[in-house]
């Protein structure tokens, strides 16, 4: 892990941060899912949002993509409003386990390209830059081979690498991805991980996941946020996770699920 | 064998009726290849029947009957989409609920309007009837949907495939949804006069799911279901003529023909494949095919 990727302090005044949540509060009809949530993501970092189901990371998510209206408080991509960092192509989604129909007629490759539709004209015909950046996001994700596949005859492991390909091949500069690690197989938790940690360096991407999976957390994030209705912590890796903050915030239930 | 194919087509009318039989049903074709895999398959049903009270209302009013149809079916897909998110009631009542209530007030428009004969041919269709203008009004609207369907293909293929990614991406996908819903209701409109409103929404569906059958990619699924169309429209109309029967009945029923041969013995997912199939595999390697989870984009968009 390079250190010079960590966000630059001196940057930081000039360039307003990826991700700026500042007490959100969100819910749906009887049910409160986020309580005042603060929550400041530096550019050119990975952070773990962290907390067991039901903790309000998928309201969050929501939040941050426009897909949920809070009831208070604000959310800033880069500065912006969220609905104009998504018309400036400033966020990828990889989105949880299999929220895809695995009968639909479409390649590995088309999905990819899916990518960049954010780059192309009305009619999303693919430029030459487009295939470029649609064959190099599969090389990463070590699905060249399997480019020809229906998107349904991967395993599980394999389509979250497609996905991830797609959010690769969009070139946002803030890549939200839902749960990465569940339902994966240890192989492609390893090659997730890694090519996540390249394009943060690379590319200055800032990642944000949502995990209930403590493990691998600590090798991956920079920062973790640990979420439940509150921020319960957050900061470093080695002061937020202390058995003593993980006791004290989850108790039974991540172990229950982690 | 030739004079079976050259005779019919020595009389005007059976031209008119080919031409415009096999126009419809390629771009009905065309627009099932998307309803299928959005799951709107549905939605074709309550257009196509919510757009009788448009008509009737127009030939009162002597109003171009296009329009009219029009008209009701956006009303139809409006209402539907304000039904099912203002209220806790399922996507598939509230298509329930508009489009009985629209074709009621058809009905009782009809009841009260005097030339019902010509209504009723909007009804079941009356193919053998089309004038010029009817068919050059039907490859009017025709081209003009397919042209703006094979241009936004690949947009409406996300829509169907991922609307949380389109979402992501600035793409918004309620207007993409509704401008596909105004083509549906226009494509109604086009394929009334020849097949009439019941059999549109067999149009609508069965060469869609033959060609979903068939093919492992969505470009193959439009050519093939527009060759399934084109070739039902040709032996539905020429049956007609020799057997004597009902040509809207005659084409959708060799659009039904193909679909159970698509269903037996598509390589892959007909059945007879699929059985032998699972023959040979031990039941534990059977996998369940997912369906799309589309419960995420119910909340609305505060941007």
């Amino acid at each position: 892990m390079s250190t010079d990727a960590r966000p630059d302090p001196a940057r930081a005044h000039t360039e307003p941060a990826a991700v700026v949540v500042d007490r959100l509060s969100a819910g749906y009809p009887g049910v409160r899912a986020l309580d005042e949530v603060s929550i400041t993501v530096g550019s050119g970092s990975i952070c773990a949002l962290l907390g067991a189901n039901g903790s309000g990371k998928s309201t969050l998510f929501k939040a941050l993509l426009g897909l949920h209206r809070p009831t208070a408080g604000t959310v800033r991509l880069f500065g912006h409003e969220p609905s104009t960092a998504r018309r400036r192509n400033q966020v990828s989604y990889v989105p949880q386990h299999d929220q895809v129909d695995t009968s639909f007629p479409v390649s590995v490759e088309q999905v990819v390209m899916m990518g960049r539709y954010g780059h192309m004209g009305f009619t999303r015909r693919a430029r030459p830059a487009d295939q470029q950046a649609c064959d190099q996001a599969l090389e990463e994700v070590g699905l060249s081979e399997l480019r020809r596949r229906g998107i349904g005859e991967l395993s599980g492991g394999q389509r979250k690498r497609a996905f991830l390909a797609r959010a690769i091949a969009q070139q946002a500069p803030l890549m939200l991805l839902d749960e990465p690690f569940a339902g994966v197989d240890r192989g492609s938790e390893e090659l997730i991980s890694t090519v996540l940690k390249t394009l943060r360096d690379s590319t200055g991407t800032t990642v944000l996941i949502s995990t209930h999976h403590l493990a691998g957390v600590e090798d991956l994030a920079d920062e973790v946020v640990l979420l439940h209705q509150r921020v319960l912590a957050a900061g470093l890796p080695a002061e937020v996770l202390t058995e003593e903050q993980i006791g004290r915030s989850f108790g039974a239930v991540l172990r229950e699920t982690g | 064998m030739w004079e079976l194919l050259v005779q019919p087509m020595e009389f005007p009318f059976m031209q008119h009726a080919l031409a415009a039989a096999i126009i419809s049903s390629v771009v009905c074709a065309l627009l099932s290849c998307w309803l299928v895999l959005m799951g709107w398959s549905l939605m074709g049903e309550a257009v196509a029947h919510s757009i009788l009270p448009g008509i009737v209302l127009a030939h009162i009013f002597g109003l171009p009957m296009a329009l009219g149809a029009f008209v009701f079916g956006m009303l139809a897909v409006l209402l539907i989409g304000g039904i099912s998110g203002g209220s806790t009631l399922k996507h598939d009542t509230s298509i329930g609920v508009v489009f009985t209530s629209l074709f009621a007030l058809g009905l009782v428009l009809i009841s009260r309007t005097p030339s019902e004969t010509h209504l009723t041919h909007i009804l079941f269709g009356n193919v053998l009837g089309i004038s010029q203008q009817d068919l050059l009004q039907t490859a009017g609207l025709g081209l003009a949907t397919v042209a703006v369907l094979l241009a936004l293909r690949r947009s409406f293929v996300l829509l169907a495939f991922d609307k949380v990614h389109a979402h992501t991406i600035g793409i918004s996908s309620g207007a993409l949804s509704i401008l596909l819903l105004a083509l549906l209701a226009l494509t109604t409109v086009t394929s009334l006069q020849t097949l009439g409103i019941l059999l549109v929404v067999a149009m609508l569906v069965v060469p869609g799911a033959t060609a979903l059958l068939l093919c492992r990619r969505f470009g193959q699924m439009l050519a093939v279901a527009a060759t399934s169309a084109a070739v039902s429209a040709l032996i539905g109309v020429y049956a007609s003529y020799w057997l004597d029967i009902s040509t809207g009945g005659s084409i959708v029923l060799a659009q039904s023909g193909q679909f159970a041969l698509a269903y037996l013995f598509a390589p892959v997912k007909g059945m007879i494949p699929r059985l032998r199939q699972r023959r040979q595999r031990p039941a534990s390697d059977r996998v369940s095919p997912t369906r799309p989870i589309d419960t995420f984009l119910d909340v609305k968009d505060p941007a």
